[in-house]
């Protein structure tokens, strides 16, 4: 079973890697490298709010934090685009930690829907001061070092940077899942009171998840400021992005290593897909509504959690005749 | 016999109900000690109060000389006080085995867990000894929501232990389960009492805790009334007025 699903893991890795010289078209390439920025989001973004409960719906501003620090350190260290400005790709995934630091000082002092109505609301601060402020050129936006690449080839390095991101908020999520930090946020999830009666430092465990989950997503709003070229405060800090993400985490299977990955390869590819088709309609809309829908009435807890149990009970089935498997135990 | 913990004339009211007032309770080292009372008298407040749950008006708690009062309930936890609840908590979605090893940690700083894995060989060891004490080991790798009430207890009372706490509080260990139950966790207590474990229960089933118990107080409208041997405060007339004679109903439930 380890062997089967290493192998699983390495196949994938190796058609992802392949991707782009396989599909030549740089339209799909183009949703390939979309999809990838949200598939490491999404996965990160799991990493905290999967493990312990705590949904945030203010990722955006740490996507938005990556972006900006993207743009603004290439516009002043007056940088001359091309592939040394990846560099820059780590140093805002690091500005998207120091942000959410704060945010998460603020934010995890309450808890449940009231820790969801504070995200939201800081959300809109980072994206109103995105506005307001001179340094970030206010609504305008900012335009990044033009990147030079020819327009065949220019999508091939940003897909093998996302395909990298993801590849460190896979393993970063999956060291957290088998770590003893891991337990300790399954735990809190589960009941932060009782937790905290058996020695677990909730609020330093819940901090530190908070801010290693914003790492990728900052990274990846760096990527997508050097991918778009220019940025705007509405679409860096996107109140549909912190939706989308935790939308496509529900849908794959919340808390679930490889449901986020599933569902934002399915739902941002499909997206993106139907936008390109039916360019001047929001059909698309529809149709992702409906799957959406379909998912979340038939398999509520994700698709991957859903085939694991269909897989589990039909083995059950195959291997004993006896349905009581199950060993009850003492008693009452 | 010294005094292993004490609360020293605790006060707590919550809005306009006085769940503890001037309330003084003391546990000697290696013994087992009961408080009951009538609902509402505020034992649960008192066990709150001295984990942390709860921060007391006034009063002081001291554990093995040291001053506990206001101490967080992880840091009280470290030093060696640990619990149960009225309603069972457990962790229901991960495996009953991962539920022992949240607990084994204790006092570690949480950058440690960070770094290292889930559990050291010598802690899921430890951890598997703990189920085995209460019969869970075979059910080690079931999600711990899939068992029946009384095997949560069980668990509870597991994890606490499996992090070598002093002092063990235990709210209505009895509550809701079958006398076999019962009666294995009474032997269970009995058996650690005998290494040592110092024990203090809640409880309302009064022959679990006469026939376990050294010593034991008597709770009524928010203060301690009476402590003493079973026996002797059985035949107190103050007790027996308070359980019997006064209407002791109006002061709400404490118990959450």
């Amino acid at each position: 079973m380890v062997r089967l699903r290493a192998g699983l893991w390495t196949a994938a890795l190796v058609i992802f890697a392949l991707f782009p010289e396989v599909v030549t078209n740089p339209a799909f390439r183009t949703i390939a490298v979309y999809t990838l920025m949200y598939m490491a989001c999404a996965t990160s973004w799991n990493m905290f709010s999967g493990y312990s409960g705590y949904v945030a719906l203010g990722s955006a501003a740490f996507f938005g934090t990556g972006a900006y620090t993207m743009a603004l350190l290439s516009i002043h260290l007056h940088m001359s685009g091309g592939a040394a400005m990846f560099w820059l790709v780590p140093v805002g995934g690091l500005a998207a930690m120091v942000a959410a630091l704060f945010v998460g000082l603020v934010a995890l002092r309450v808890r449940r829907h009231t820790f969801v109505v504070i995200t939201i609301a800081i959300f809109f601060v980072f994206q109103l001061a995105a506005i307001n402020m001179n340094y970030t050129g206010g609504s305008s936006g900012l335009s990044l070092p033009y990147v030079p690449w020819m327009i065949s080839y220019f999508d091939v390095p940003f897909y093998y940077v996302a395909l990298g991101i993801v590849i460190v908020a896979v393993v970063l999520s999956s060291l957290v899942r088998r770590s003893r930090f891991g337990l300790q946020l399954l735990a809190i999830r589960d009941d932060e009171d009782r937790a905290l009666g058996l020695g677990v430092k909730v609020f330093p465990v819940k901090l530190a998840g908070f801010v290693l989950a914003s790492f990728c997503i900052g990274m990846a709003g760096g990527l997508y400021a050097m991918f778009q070229g220019s940025i705007y405060p509405q679409f860096a800090f996107d109140p549909i992005f912190d939706i989308s993400i935790a939308l496509m985490a529900f849908f794959g299977g919340f808390g679930t290593l490889l449901g986020p990955l599933l569902g934002a390869l399915v739902l941002e590819s499909l997206q993106q897909y139907l936008t390109l088709t039916f360019s001047n309609g929001s059909l698309y809309l529809i149709l992702e509504g409906a799957l959406l829908l379909f998912v979340i009435l038939f398999m509520p807890q994700g698709i991957v959690v859903y085939v694991q149990q269909w897989w589990v009970n039909r083995s059950l089935k195959a291997t004993t005749v006896a349905p009581d498997a199950a060993p009850s135990g003492a008693s009452s | 016999m010294t005094t292993l913990l004490s609360a020293r004339s605790v006060t707590k009211s919550f809005g306009g109900v006085q769940a503890l007032k001037e309330c003084s309770f003391s546990v000697t080292r290696g013994s087992i000690t009961g408080l009951i009372g009538p609902n509402g008298s505020g034992k649960t407040t008192l066990f709150n109060v001295i984990t942390g749950y709860v921060r007391p008006d006034a009063g002081s708690v001291d554990f093995n000389g040291n001053d506990i009062t206001n101490f967080r309930p992880d840091r009280v936890f470290a030093l060696g006080v640990g619990r149960t609840f009225q309603l069972t908590r457990i962790f229901a979605r991960i495996s009953v085995l991962e539920n022992m090893l949240v607990a084994t940690q204790r006092d570690e700083s949480w950058l440690r867990g960070l770094t290292r894995s889930k559990s050291s060989p010598s802690e899921l060891a430890s951890a598997m000894d703990g189920l085995d004490f209460v019969g869970l080991a075979p059910l080690a790798s079931m999600p711990a929501g899939s068992l029946s009430y009384g095997q949560r207890k069980l668990l509870e009372l597991a994890y606490v232990l499996v992090a070598g706490p002093e002092v063990i509080l235990l709210d209505e260990p009895a509550g809701g389960v079958n006398l076999t139950l019962v009666n294995l966790i009474a032997e269970k207590i009995r058996a650690l009492n005998k290494e040592g474990k110092t024990f203090v229960i809640v409880e309302h089933n009064m022959e679990f805790v006469m026939r376990l118990c050294d010593s034991v107080t008597v709770m009524h409208q928010g203060t301690d009334l009476v402590s003493g041997p079973p026996a002797q405060v059985r035949a107190d007339p103050l007790v027996l007025d308070a359980y019997l004679g006064g209407g002791d109903d109006e002061d709400g439930d404490d118990d959450d």
